[in-house]
C-alpha cells in the first residue's frame, strides 16, 4: 500500500529537481500566506462579492491585468533560466529535458497567458468608456471569458509541479507532441489549458464585436470611433475567424492522444503536416491579434501627446482592416523549408511582404501626427516613441525572412528568434505598457511615479537591444533555436554572454516597474480631474476611476475626438451645440445594470476539474467536471432575474462624490 | 440600435420607439436583439469550426491505411432516412416559430416537442450507425479516414445533442413563463441553431456520404 502511494506520488508530483523543489516550496508558502491573510482580515466574502462574481467590465479588466503580470513574471523567469543556461558553453545548469520544458512554457505563457490577457484587460477597461457605453454587450459572458482564461492558465501552470511540463515547443508539432513522442501528461496539460482559455478568448471576440457595433453612444458613427476601438474591432474580428481553428486543431490532437485517432500520427494514414498547416492558420493571425490593439494604443497616445488630431484617420482604419484580412493568407511562411514547392512559397512570400505596406502606412501616420505637434514626453509617449524604431527594424527583418529562398538560411535560427522577439516585445509589450501607463490613472484613480517609470523604460529598452541584437548575429553564425548547449569551438560565447546580460537588464526593469507601482500606492497622488493627460476621447470626460455605471448620462457625440472638441468649444466660450446641451441637461434616469453572478466562476472551475480529469484519465473526475459545466449552463438558462436598476438618487450621490473631489 | 439597452433605462414613456408589456419592456427589447446578433456571430465561428473539420476530412479522405473504406461499410438507406428526419425537424421547428408568432403557447410547445423527438431519433439512428461500423471493424483508431469520419459526423451529432438538452430546458421555461420577449428570443435563437445544424448536415451528407459512397 505504502509503496503504491509512493509510486503514485512520484508520478503525480515532479520530483528530483532542486529548482522545481524550490518552486514547489515557494508556491506552497505563498498559498498558505494568501489563505492566512484572507482569513485573518476576514476578506473572503469581500473577495467573492466584489471581485470573483463581478460582471463589471472595469473590475474584470483589472483582474486580467493582474493575472497577466503574474504570468509575465513566470514567463520572464523561464526566459532568464534559458539565458543563464546559454551564457556559457557546455554549462550544466538545465539538462536537456528541463530546457525543452522551459522554452515550451515560456512561449505558451508569454503569448497566450501574458499578451492575450493584458490585451483583454485593456479592451475591458477602455472600450466601453471610449464608446460611451455602460458595459460590454454581454457582461455575464465577459466574466465567463475571464474565468475560462484564468482556469485554463492555472491548469497549464500546475503542470510544472504536478505531472511535468509539456516540452514539445509552444505550438506542439506532432509527431513530437503525439503519444509516442510525448508519452507523459505534460502535453495533455497543454491541450486542455489552452483549449479552456481559448474558448474564453473566442467569447471575448464575439462580445466586443457586438459591443462596438451596437453600443456606441448616440451620434458616434463608425468613422468617428477612437482608433483604439477600431483596433479592438479588427483584432476581435480576427479572433472570431482564427480561434475556432485552434479549438479544432487541439481537439484533433487530443483525439490522437486520448482515443488513438490517426490525424497527425506517422502511422494509420495520419498527416503531421496537416497539424502544422492548421496550427499556423490560427497562429499567424494570432500574432496580428495581439499587435493590432497595440497600434490602436499608439494612435491614441501619439495624438494626445502631440495635441493634434491623428493624421490619416481613414488610412489607419483601412490599414487595420487590411492587416487583419491578409493575416489569414500568410500562414505557410512559417514553413517555407518544408517542401510546399516554389509556387506556394512565392504566394505566401508575397502576401507576407504585402502586410508591410499597411504597417508602414501606420508608422508614417504616427510620425506625421507628431510633426509640428505640441509634443510632451511622459512615460506613455516614451514607450510609443521607443516602439517606432524597434518595430521598424523588427518589421524589416520580417521582410528578410519572408524572402523564401533566404528563409532557407534563416529558418529556425537565432535570427528568427531575434526577429519575433523584436516585433513582439517592441510592438506588443511596449505597446501594452504604453497603454497601461496611459490608462492607469483612469483605472485606479492615482498617478504612477514618473521617475521610476523612466528608469524602467530605459532599462527595458537598453536591455532589449543588448539582448536581441547579438541574436541576429548568432543566427547568421549558425546558432539554431532550441539548443541547450554548444561547444567552445563554435565561437558563440561572447555574443551569448552579452545577450544574457541584456535579458537580466530587462528583468531589472521589471523590478523597477513593481517598485514603481508599490511606491505610487504608498505615496498616493490622487488623480482628481478625471482627465489625467488632457485627453481627446470620451473616457477622459468622466471621473477616475469611473463609477460603476460609467456615464450618468450618455454623451451625445458629434465628432471624432469628441471630448477634445468639447473642451475646445468651452475654452473659446462658445455655446454648446444644441443636441449636446440637450443630452447634458436631460434628467437622470435609473440605470439598468447586470447583477453579479457566481456561475462563471463555478462553470470555469468545473472546466478546470474536467480538464484535470482528462489529463490524468480519471473518468470520475471528467464526469464530475462536465456535470458541473452542464448544471452551470442550465442554472444560467433558468435564471431570469439577472439585472437591476440603480436609482436616480444613488446616481446623484455617486456623481456628487466623484465630481466634488476637485 | 446604436446605443442598446442603457440609453432607455427606465424609459417607460420616454422612449420614442413605443413600449412593450411590462415596466421595462423596451430595454429588454434592445437587449434581446443584441443577443440574437451575438448568436449570429457565434454561428460564424461555428461555420469556421465545421469548415476546419471538413478541410481535415477532405485532406485525409483517401488515407485508409489499407483498412476498410467508407464505401465498403456505410449503408446509405439509413443515412437517407436520418437525413429526412432531420430536414423534417427543421420544418417542424419553423412551424413552432409560426405558432409562437401567433401567440399560441400550446402549439409552440407541441411543435417544439415534435422537433425534439425527431432530433432524438436522428441521434438514435446515428448511434446505431456508429455501433454498426464499430462491429464491422471501423473505429476512430482504424485509420486517418475513420478518425476524420467519426470526428466530423460526431461533432455534428454532439451539436444536435446539445440542442436537444437546450430545447428541453426551453420547453420547461416556456411552460412556466409563457411567451415573453425573453423566451421569444430564446426560441428564435434555438431555431436559428437548429436550421444551422441542418445546413451543416447537408454538407456532411453530400461530402462524407454521397461523395464517399458513390
Amino acid at each position: 500500500m505504502w509503496d503504491k502511494i509512493k509510486d503514485f506520488a512520484s508520478e503525480f508530483f515532479v520530483t528530483g529537481d532542486p529548482l522545481i523543489l524550490g518552486a514547489q516550496v515557494s508556491i506552497g508558502l505563498t498559498l498558505i500566506a494568501i489563505i492566512f491573510t484572507l482569513t485573518y482580515f476576514k476578506k473572503w466574502r469581500w473577495l467573492w462579492t466584489e471581485w470573483l462574481t463581478s460582471v463589471d467590465h472595469k473590475k474584470i479588466g483589472i483582474m486580467y491585468i493582474i493575472a497577466s503580470i503574474l504570468m509575465l513574471f513566470r514567463g520572464g523567469v523561464d526566459a532568464l533560466l534559458m539565458r543563464v543556461q546559454l551564457a556559457a558553453p557546455e554549462l550544466e545548469f538545465l539538462h536537456a529535458d528541463h530546457y525543452n520544458a522551459i522554452f515550451t512554457t515560456h512561449g505558451v505563457i508569454m503569448i497566450l497567458f501574458m499578451a492575450m490577457p493584458l490585451m483583454f484587460g485593456l479592451f475591458n477597461i477602455v472600450v466601453p468608456l471610449q464608446i460611451g457605453a455602460r458595459d460590454v454587450a454581454f457582461p455575464f459572458l465577459n466574466s465567463l471569458s475571464f474565468w475560462m482564461f484564468f482556469f485554463g492558465a492555472m491548469l497549464f501552470n500546475v503542470s510544472f509541479i504536478i505531472g511535468g511540463s509539456p516540452d514539445a515547443g509552444w505550438l506542439a508539432y506532432p509527431p513530437l507532441s503525439g503519444l509516442l513522442g510525448s508519452p507523459g501528461v505534460g502535453q495533455d496539460f497543454y491541450i486542455w489549458g489552452i483549449q479552456i482559455s481559448g474558448i474564453g478568448s473566442l467569447a471575448t471576440g464575439i462580445n466586443f464585436v457586438v459591443t462596438i457595433l451596437k453600443m456606441r453612444a448616440p451620434g458616434m458613427k463608425l468613422m468617428q470611433m477612437p482608433m483604439f476601438t477600431w483596433s479592438v474591432l479588427s483584432s476581435c474580428v480576427t479572433i472570431m475567424f482564427a480561434f475556432p481553428i485552434l479549438t479544432v486543431t487541439l481537439f484533433l490532437l487530443f483525439l490522437d492522444r486520448y482515443l488513438g485517432a490517426h490525424f497527425f500520427t506517422l502511422d494509420g494514414g495520419g498527416n503531421p503536416m496537416m497539424y502544422i498547416n492548421l496550427i499556423w492558420m490560427w497562429g499567424h493571425p494570432e500574432v496580428y491579434i495581439v499587435i493590432l490593439p497595440a497600434f490602436g494604443i499608439f494612435s491614441e497616445i501619439v495624438s494626445t501627446f502631440s495635441k493634434k488630431r491623428l493624421f490619416g484617420y481613414k488610412s489607419m482604419v483601412f490599414a487595420l482592416m487590411s492587416i487583419s484580412f491578409f493575416s489569414f493568407f500568410t500562414w505557410a511562411h512559417h514553413f517555407f523549408t518544408m517542401g510546399s514547392g516554389a509556387n506556394v512559397n512565392a504566394f505566401f512570400a508575397v502576401t507576407t511582404m504585402l502586410i508591410a505596406i499597411p504597417t508602414g502606412v501606420k508608422v508614417f501616420n504616427w510620425l506625421f501626427t507628431m510633426y509640428r505637434g505640441k509634443l510632451s514626453f511622459p512615460t506613455p509617449m516614451l514607450w510609443t516613441i521607443a516602439f517606432i524604431p524597434c518595430f521598424v527594424v523588427g518589421g524589416m527583418t520580417g521582410v528578410m525572412l519572408s524572402v523564401a529562398p533566404a528563409d532557407f538560411q534563416f529558418h529556425n535560427s537565432y535570427f528568427l528568434i531575434a526577429h519575433f522577439h523584436q516585433v513582439l516585445i517592441g510592438g506588443v509589450v511596449f505597446g501594452y505598457f504604453a497603454g497601461l501607463y496611459y490608462w492607469w490613472p483612469k483605472m485606479f484613480g492615482f498617478r504612477l511615479h514618473e521617475g521610476l517609470g523612466k528608469w524602467a523604460f530605459w532599462l527595458w529598452n537598453i536591455g532589449f537591444y543588448v539582448c536581441f541584437m547579438p541574436q541576429y548575429a548568432l543566427g547568421l553564425m549558425g546558432m539554431t533555436r532550441r539548443f541547450n548547449e554548444y561547444n567552445f569551438d563554435m565561437g558563440w560565447q561572447p555574443l551569448n554572454v552579452v545577450s544574457t546580460v541584456g535579458a537580466f537588464l530587462m528583468g531589472l526593469a521589471f523590478i523597477f516597474q513593481v517598485w514603481q507601482i508599490a511606491h505610487s500606492i504608498k505615496f498616493l497622488k490622487k488623480e482628481t480631474s478625471g482627465d489625467a493627460w488632457d485627453g481627446r476621447t470620451l473616457e477622459w470626460s468622466i471621473p477616475s476611476p469611473a463609477p460603476l455605471y460609467n456615464f450618468a448620462r450618455l454623451p451625445q457625440v458629434t465628432s471624432q475626438d469628441d471630448w477634445w472638441e468639447k473642451k475646445q468649444r468651452r475654452a473659446r466660450g462658445e455655446a454648446e451645440l444644441p443636441e449636446v446641451a440637450a443630452a447634458d441637461q436631460a434628467p437622470l434616469e435609473p440605470i439598468h445594470m447586470p447583477r453579479n453572478s457566481g456561475i462563471p466562476f463555478i462553470m470555469s472551475f468545473s472546466w478546470f476539474v474536467a480538464g484535470f480529469g482528462f489529463v490524468w484519465d480519471w473518468k470520475w473526475m471528467i464526469v464530475v467536471g462536465l456535470a458541473g459545466v452542464i448544471i452551470s449552463m442550465l442554472a444560467r438558462s433558468f435564471s431570469y432575474d439577472t439585472d437591476y436598476y440603480i436609482p436616480v438618487d444613488e446616481v446623484k450621490r455617486t456623481e456628487a462624490a466623484a465630481r466634488g473631489a476637485h | 440600435m446604436a446605443h442598446a439597452y442603457q440609453s432607455h433605462a427606465g424609459a417607460h414613456g420616454h422612449s420614442a420607439h413605443g413600449s412593450h408589456d411590462g415596466h421595462h419592456g423596451h430595454d429588454h427589447h434592445d437587449q434581446e436583439e443584441m443577443k440574437t446578433f451575438g448568436f449570429w456571430l457565434f454561428l460564424i465561428t461555428d461555420v469556421i469550426l465545421f469548415g476546419t473539420l471538413f478541410a481535415t476530412f477532405m485532406v485525409l479522405r483517401l488515407n485508409t491505411a489499407g483498412g476498410p473504406t467508407g464505401a465498403e461499410l456505410i449503408e446509405l438507406p439509413g443515412i437517407i432516412a436520418s437525413t429526412f428526419i432531420l430536414l423534417t425537424s427543421s420544418f417542424t421547428s419553423g412551424v413552432a416559430l409560426l405558432e409562437m408568432n401567433r401567440g399560441n403557447k400550446k402549439g409552440l410547445i407541441l411543435w417544439l416537442i415534435i422537433t425534439a423527438l425527431l432530433g432524438a431519433s436522428f441521434i438514435y439512428l446515428e448511434v446505431t450507425e456508429f455501433i454498426h461500423l464499430v462491429h464491422e471493424g471501423a473505429t476512430i483508431g482504424t485509420s486517418a479516414y475513420w478518425s476524420a469520419f467519426f470526428t466530423l459526423v460526431g461533432t455534428h451529432g454532439l451539436h444536435v445533442t446539445v440542442g436537444l438538452v437546450w430545447m428541453t430546458a426551453l420547453i420547461l421555461q416556456l411552460r412556466r413563463r409563457g411567451i415573453t420577449p425573453v423566451t421569444k428570443r430564446k426560441v428564435n435563437i434555438i431555431s436559428l441553431y437548429w436550421h444551422f445544424l441542418d445546413v451543416v448536415w447537408i454538407f456532411v451528407f453530400t461530402i462524407v456520404y454521397l461523395m464517399g459512397v458513390m
